[in-house]
């Protein structure tokens, strides 16, 4: 398949990391940002093939495993209203909140339904006018162009029965207080490509020159995730702390403006809480006053104010990458992805859940 | 036997299942008597008896049950009642046994279409006939309208055994080779194609097909099969992760070699979908001893349902009870079950 096979190639994947071991001279430790990122290391065992001066730690950038715990159980509250269909992206179904998940919200007579894009939930609203259409809207930059363009299209048509539950985060924050933290060990990052496809990197520069650290925007098959550690340690042994783009094959230093003009119009940057982490102060978006009619907190009255999470879960530290998921005490225990203790288990894209499903033979290998 | 390929219940008279077809009275028996004995035929039907007699060639018998739900009914490459045709037909198959009976049990949603049950009706007489195996018994319930999902199909098989080997998880051994019988993911994908209203570039069909042919014939050329494995829910990751536990052994399967479509593989790479775990209905593995290995790929791929076997692993002793898979890349990792359904993730 092209544009796959191509950077999936085992003899090319051996050269970029013999490239990378002839180029190390000590430790470095690097974060990749992006769940998908986190995933793919996981699944081709893209860590056994760096030399062992070289750790990678696993970021924040898992939609699914930052949403707050609240967000969870409004979902689940609009869920079980009878008037409301509510949609979401399928990974999203198995987030536990305080008070169950989305599918046992299903199961107990909630209309949930998994949708693959927030317009298939427009339509959705467009054909049922006797019922109230609720999309969430989770993710990072990736997503939000798309629920952009889902509530931007329903108010030039009317639309009053669609609204969306807002959890919206965005990276460049996250990274800034993970390298402002005082437990902070990385080095470098290797930024998420799909997020920069839509952003561009410049947001990126001037968190590189503060903090001194390489970023490396990077694709998410094997082949680029070598070459983006390989370019972060090229960086980080010559002493340089720049932005580089390896996903040149989609990543523009503007990015796609037609995608972050319609972001603008529709989302403002507000102060979001993050699952593990806390609130994050201009680190999320929310809807401007004039589409605030197609926020789902302003529309329904919810009862669910603000919640504790599980205080042994360290999924907080996992995604700051203080933590590896095998330190954890409850880890394969306790946590496992059929009673996860919190969202890292339960995204295929969270650290834990990764670990989990590729590493359960004792994990030796993990470390 | 020749079928008659309109519907003998009168539509204008009931173009939709009522529950009286379930009621036990006249429309009950009509619909038996019109539908299912006049396509489903055979002896045992005819004798209209409570239960069916049964004549058996052997002693050892291996007997199965399943019930199959699938929405929708008809998808690319099959429909509920292939399925629930194969499906047991298949599981018999797996104890390397020579289907012979099937039971058919229905549960039909009050305000289905006749035309949808006529239509299922045909395929599951075709599909039995297309196998060798006779439905010899069978039970119609229907149930109010929005408490079933149109059909409902439960079927029971019988099959006889005529080799002497222990096809079971417990004789899989090191040293035995890891044969699988042609490409996967395609039942999956199909049906959640059509499900969803997703669009490729090219419709991707159910791979659904009956396996007792390929693995009969692999019998009777002798050769030593330790295990047996159609590859249905949770897809050849999860039926090799319960083959190695139950064996104890270490399972190594090489990521390069095992044949995924193209169609197949761009739709799980949109929707975040790994086809080790995407269904099947027309695929098993087998366990044979190595030395073996290639003499049974040769006598599957005389079948077109197997013509596309391979060998994609072997069995060693370790790491007990884990499967390890080779990754393109060059690197291993375990392979584990999902805990639940595969769901399309978000970015």
């Amino acid at each position: 398949m092209r544009f796959v096979e191509e950077y999936r190639d085992a003899q090319a994947a051996r050269k970029l990391a013999e490239a990378i071991r002839q180029v190390v001279t000590r430790p470095w430790t690097i974060m990749e940002v992006c769940g998908g990122q986190t995933h793919a290391i996981m699944k081709f065992g893209i860590d056994e093939l760096l030399p062992p001066q070289v750790t990678l730690l696993h970021g924040p950038g898992c939609p699914v495993c930052v949403t707050p715990v609240e967000l969870i159980d409004k979902a689940v509250e609009l869920a079980s209203r009878p008037e409301v269909i509510f949609c979401s992206f399928g990974d999203m179904l198995r987030v536990p909140g305080t008070k169950g998940d989305l599918l046992s919200a299903k199961a107990a007579g909630g209309d949930v339904r998994i949708v693959y894009s927030p317009l298939d939930a427009l339509q959705l609203a467009i054909r049922n006018p006797q019922r109230q259409v609720v999309f969430f809207a989770v993710g990072f930059e990736t997503t939000a162009p798309a629920n952009a363009m889902a509530v931007y299209q329903g108010k030039q048509q009317g639309v009053t029965n669609f609204s969306i539950l807002v959890s919206h985060v965005l990276v460049p924050p996250a990274l800034e207080a993970i390298l402002s933290s005082p437990n902070n060990r990385v080095q470098g990052f290797l930024a998420a490509g799909h997020v920069c496809t839509v952003m561009g990197y410049t947001e990126y520069e001037p968190i590189a020159q503060k903090y001194r650290v390489p970023i490396v925007v990077t694709g998410f098959e094997p082949l680029d995730i070598l070459q983006g550690v390989y370019m972060c340690v090229k960086q980080l042994e010559e002493g340089r702390s720049e932005v580089e783009n390896q996903y040149a094959r989609s990543v523009r230093r503007e990015g796609n403006r037609h995608a972050q003009d319609l972001i603008r119009d529709v989302f403002e940057v507000v102060p979001r809480k993050w699952r593990g982490i806390g609130e994050i102060p201009q680190s999320g978006l929310g809807l401007r006053e004039p589409y605030r009619a197609f926020d789902a907190e302003q529309r329904f009255p919810l009862t669910t104010g603000s919640v504790e999470e599980d205080t042994e879960c360290i999924s907080g530290l996992i995604l700051q990458g203080v933590r590896k998921p095998h330190e954890c005490s409850a880890f394969g225990t306790r946590c496992t992805p059929e009673h996860p203790l919190g969202a890292t288990m339960v995204s295929s894209e969270g650290a834990c859940a990764a670990y989990y499903r590729y590493r359960r033979s004792g994990n030796q290998a993990a470390s | 036997m020749d079928f008659a390929l309109t519907c003998p219940i009168p539509i204008q008279q009931y173009p939709t299942v009522v529950m009286a077809h379930g009621g036990g009275g006249r429309l009950m028996h009509q619909l038996i008597e019109k539908m299912f004995v006049a396509t489903f035929g055979g002896e045992a039907l005819n004798h209209r008896h409570d239960s069916a007699w049964l004549e058996l060639p052997t002693s050892r018998l291996a007997f199965t049950t399943d019930s199959y739900v699938v929405r929708p009914l008809f998808f690319p490459g099959g429909d509920i009642g292939k399925l629930a045709v194969y499906g047991t037909v298949n599981d018999l198959a797996m104890s390397g046994a020579r289907p012979l009976y099937l039971s058919l049990g229905m549960i039909l949603e009050e305000g289905l279409p006749m035309e949808t049950l006529w239509q299922v009706v045909l395929s599951t007489a075709q599909a039995a006939r297309a196998t060798g195996v006779q439905i010899v018994t069978g039970d119609t319930k229907v149930v109010d309208r929005g408490k079933g999902d149109g059909i409902f199909l439960n079927t029971a098989g019988v099959g006889a055994i005529e080799h002497d080997l222990t096809i079971t998880p417990q004789s899989v051994r090191a040293g035995d080779a890891v044969i699988l019988s042609g490409d996967i993911g395609r039942h999956g994908i199909a049906v959640m194609a059509v499900r969803e209203g997703l669009e490729f570039e090219s419709t991707i069909e159910s791979d659904c097909a009956p396996l007792a042919e390929p693995v009969l014939a692999s019998l009777e050329a002798g050769i030593e099969v330790h295990c047996l494995r159609d590859l249905t829910r949770g897809g050849l990751a999860s039926a090799l992760v319960e083959i190695a536990s139950t064996a104890q052994v270490g399972i190594h399967l090489q990521e390069a070699l095992v044949p995924v479509r193209e169609e197949v593989r761009g739709a799980c790479e949109i929707l975040g979908f790994d086809p080790l775990y995407v269904a099947n209905e027309g695929r098993f593995v087998a366990f044979v001893p190595a030395g073996q290995a290639d003499r049974a790929v040769q006598v599957l791929r005389r079948f077109a349902v197997s013509e596309g076997a391979e060998v994609v692993g072997e069995v060693l002793a370790s790491p007990e009870g884990l499967v390890v898979l080779e990754s393109v890349i060059g690197t291993s990792r375990v392979v584990d079950m999902l805990s639940g359904e595969q769901l399309p993730r978000i970015c």
